[in-house]
């Protein structure tokens, strides 16, 4: 089938296109610089904006942690539910919606691509059938490995080439794609109810810091030719102060920096850069993040912008969430997942007049202001942790229009409004910013050369979105930018019109990619690794490895390493 | 007025919350009969379900004549007006009402004066579980309002409670006032145990018995006369315990003296 777009103001930065007015055309799928124009299928996109599909490089969406988040929020299904169609099924929830419901949202919004990123490598099975079950969408899924025992014990025994075969052995059996690092050390530790709190804190039982961890995934990274840099969420997420802690995480990769590739991912950059002694003193420390970030060319970011409304955090980091379940005396679930990593979930309301709340939503801002350069940091709430995903628009509005910002400060806790740097930064993003921090950076980051651009040869994943970049002013008309992104005029997946005027048309089931990672010689599976995972895991080493059954449309990576 | 007489008996649930004042303000007889409603699974209209008869008199603004226990959030939100019915009611009852009258010369199901904020629930029957408690694993309790029960209630009648009178007149089950954090609870009979579970704030009074009263409670003193409401006391010599002090809280739980010798033990640590 071909598939023409005739007419938009083209976004595409991957190929240097800034808003100009052409035609695309679609055939099998990918991109085509031929086409039969009287055979395709013709979309009028005068006076919209056409961009890549949407890339989303954090979030939660499938997996053990978010069921369980599920079931723990019966009140978040109750309010928002969608109907059965002819072509969709049914749904409900908000912050946690059902995997279809997910799926059909995001497409909404021009969305194709997205990373769940945390998976603890035991709930891999769990994690995979979700996705199965999120149609509309390519993703992949990042396993959590930064306090699995056998890396943590490699690093002790100063093992790298062989923790790199390791680590390829449970990234191709999880059918993984990045390397995730929560909370180093302190997810270990939390099994023993404590936690690190610095970079050069001891693990207990293990004589290494969260700082051997960082590097020495780091160098497994890059010994992997891993598309993506680490995925770090880093020590004291969440504490007032620990913006230090992120300088100083950033910092300590800064000579693994290879072939101007980022070294390390920061994730949900808005919780790590808390400034004050407590909650009452806090403040934003983007500035200092924004500078360091500026000056180095190792470190790629996202916002994790806080939303005012009622939503579920959940992460690994088991320690922080029971820090929140005691601060704000909710229900909360912890999971200690065997030898690997912990969980947490606490259903949280962000409310304007909190401080607290107000500064959070400042300092997601400020960072995706400060940073000069949008190939740096992506827009992400980290969903659910800092609202649902569902209000990316609003983010656009805010980021694009100054106006908008004064908007929501005028509702804010005073004291927090007169703390923010917002209102003395004038900078407002355009459109092709925008296509960067949504679509073309992520893609970049996340090494996924098909996606995120309208080249010659790449995914027709597209979204088209009706509002025009000649007429509209964003800086003005931000509630009219809002609505577009909100409602994607036409969103094509895979070279298929899925979504027509905010209306799902047709039921597509996206890929799930995966890294096959060779190796020169395999890892090293001894008999005394069988046994601890006979002793120590509910799961034995030969049910371990998620078999290739079990991903419907599977879309693997081949990446050749060295070692 | 309006009059609703149901055709036949329902079987499956009937969401009615266009069952409301507020949804019948400037709507022509005719227009009320094509409302939308959920029966089972099959979209109905309100005129296929009841005989719909309007009458001179203003008030009430609403009256169902008839058992009607699987009609569920008849009244939800509304603001104003009163509805009458003259038999049994189902669950959801005055969902999230900010206002007006609502009385049933019946028995009602579950979550009557679910999530409240303003308003009167009178039942002359007796209502299920939940009471004036939120939807389940919510924590968005009754913000204001009052709902009278004559007869018994279920279990957790005002949980999560924030503000409002709930008053009670027959007996009520087990854990009234669950996680309350103000407002007023009054059980003229007997109360089912672990009254109170981590309340922080508010007051339950139990005229009648109350078999025993969590360890996480203490006893602060006797009092001669406990205030129910505006001009309604009980005169009577009560037992306050002070709670739930698991959460560190302070809510306040007063136990008849007379009807409970089995307590007197208490009057020790006085």
């Amino acid at each position: 089938m071909e598939l023409l777009i005739k007419n938009g103001f083209v976004y595409d930065p991957l190929n240097s296109i800034d808003g100009e007015i052409m035609d695309l055309a679609i055939r099998d799928g990918k991109i085509v610089d031929r086409f039969n124009e009287r055979r395709a299928e013709k979309i009028d996109a005068s006076g919209m904006i056409v961009m890549p599909g949407g890339v989303d490089i954090h979030c939660h969406i499938a997996g053990a942690e978010v069921n369980t988040g599920r079931l723990l929020r019966p009140e978040d299904h109750f309010r928002d539910f969608e109907y059965k169609t002819a072509i969709t099924r049914s749904g409900v929830g908000h912050s946690i919606p059902s995997t279809f419901t997910t799926g059909y949202r995001y497409s909404r919004m021009g969305y194709t691509t997205i990373m769940n990123p945390s998976m603890p490598p035991l709930e891999a099975k769990h994690t995979h059938e979700e996705l199965n079950d999120t149609p509309m969408l390519d993703k992949a899924t990042y396993p959590l490995l930064g306090d699995w025992w056998f890396v943590l014990e490699y690093l002790k025994n100063g093992s790298i080439d062989e923790l790199a075969r390791h680590v390829a052995w449970i990234m191709t059996s999880t059918k993984g794609y990045a390397i995730k690092i929560v909370n180093p050390g302190g997810l270990e530790a939390w099994g023993y109810g404590q936690n690190v709190h610095s970079l050069g804190d001891q693990i207990p039982n293990f004589c290494i810091t969260p700082r051997d961890i960082i590097r020495g995934l780091c160098k497994v990274n890059k010994l992997l030719n891993l598309p993506h840099a680490i995925h770090v969420h880093t020590n004291n997420l969440g504490q007032p102060g620990n913006y230090a802690t992120t300088l100083e995480t950033m910092e300590s990769v800064e000579d693994l920096v290879s072939e101007n590739k980022p070294a390390i991912h920061i994730t949900h950059c808005q919780f790590s850069a808390f400034k004050g002694e407590d909650w009452r003193t806090l403040e934003s420390g983007a500035e200092e993040i924004a500078n360091y970030v500026n000056c180095h060319s190792h470190v790629t970011m996202d916002m994790g912008q806080v939303i005012f409304a009622d939503t579920t955090t959940m992460t690994a980091d088991g320690p922080f969430q029971f820090d929140l379940h005691r601060l704000t005396g909710n229900k909360w679930v912890n999971h200690d997942v065997e030898t690997e990593t912990s969980a947490g979930i606490v259903p949280f309301r962000y409310r304007r007049k909190s401080y607290v709340h107000a500064i959070q939503w400042s300092i997601g801002l400020e960072l995706a202001l400060l940073v000069k350069d949008p190939w740096k940091i992506f827009l992400t709430t980290d969903h659910p942790n800092g609202g649902p995903f569902t209000n990316y628009p609003r983010i656009i509005a805010w980021l694009m229009s100054k106006e908008a910002r004064k908007a929501t400060m005028k509702r804010l806790n005073p004291r927090a409004r007169s703390r923010s740097l917002l209102p003395s930064t004038s900078r407002e993003l355009t459109f092709q910013d925008i296509a960067i921090m949504t679509r073309a950076g992520q893609a970049k980051t996340l090494g996924l050369d098909n996606k995120g651009h309208l080249g010659v040869g790449a995914d027709a994943d597209v979204a088209i979105y009706n509002v025009n970049p000649k007429t509209t002013d964003p800086s003005q008309q931000y509630k009219a930018v809002r609505k577009a992104f909100k409602h994607a005029a036409y969103t094509i997946k895979g070279g298929k019109l899925v979504v027509k005027q905010d209306r799902i048309v047709q039921q597509v089931n996206g890929s799930t990619i995966w890294l096959d990672l060779q190796t020169s010689e395999p890892a090293e599976i001894n008999e005394d690794m069988k046994r601890r995972f006979r002793e120590y895991w509910t799961v034995e080493y030969d049910n371990y490895p998620v078999s290739d059954h079990y991903i419907e449309s599977s879309q693997p990576v081949t990446v050749r390493t060295r070692v | 007025m309006i009059g609703f007489f149901p055709l036949r008996k329902f079987v499956f649930p009937v969401i009615a919350d266009c069952i409301c004042p507020d949804v019948f303000k400037d709507k022509s007889l005719k227009e009320i009969r094509e409302l939308q409603v959920w029966e089972g699974n099959k979209q109905k209209q309100l005129g296929q379900l009841f005989r719909i008869e309007e009458a001179k008199q203003e008030t009430p603004t609403i009256t169902i004549q008839g058992d009607v226990s699987k009609l569920r959030r008849i009244g939800a939100r509304m603001t104003e007006g009163e509805i009458l019915v003259n038999g049994n009611v189902g669950m959801h009852l005055g969902e999230e009402m900010k206002g007006g009258r609502i009385t049933i010369h019946g028995n009602v199901g579950g979550w009557a004066g679910s999530m409240m904020k303003g308003g009167e629930i009178e039942i002359c029957g007796s209502a299920g579980d939940y009471v004036g408690a939120p939807y389940r694993g919510s924590g968005e309790g009754m913000k204001g309002g009052r709902i009278i029960v004559h007869g018994n209630v279920g279990h957790e009648a005002g949980a999560f409670m924030k503000k409002g009178t709930i008053k009670i007149y027959g007996s009520a089950g087990q854990f009234i006032g669950f996680r309350m954090r103000d407002g007023t609870i009054y059980v003229e009979n007997d109360c089912g145990p672990r009254a109170g579970a981590c309340m922080v704030g508010g007051k339950i009074v139990v005229g009648g018995m109350l078999a025993s009263v969590l360890p996480t409670f203490s006893i602060d003193s006797i009092k001669p006369r406990v205030k129910i409401e505006e001009e309604e006391a009980l005169e009577e010599a009560m037992y306050l315990f002070l709670g739930d002090v698991a959460e560190s809280g302070n809510g306040k739980l007063y136990v008849s003296k007379q009807r409970n010798p089995q307590l007197s033990c208490y009057e020790k640590f006085l």
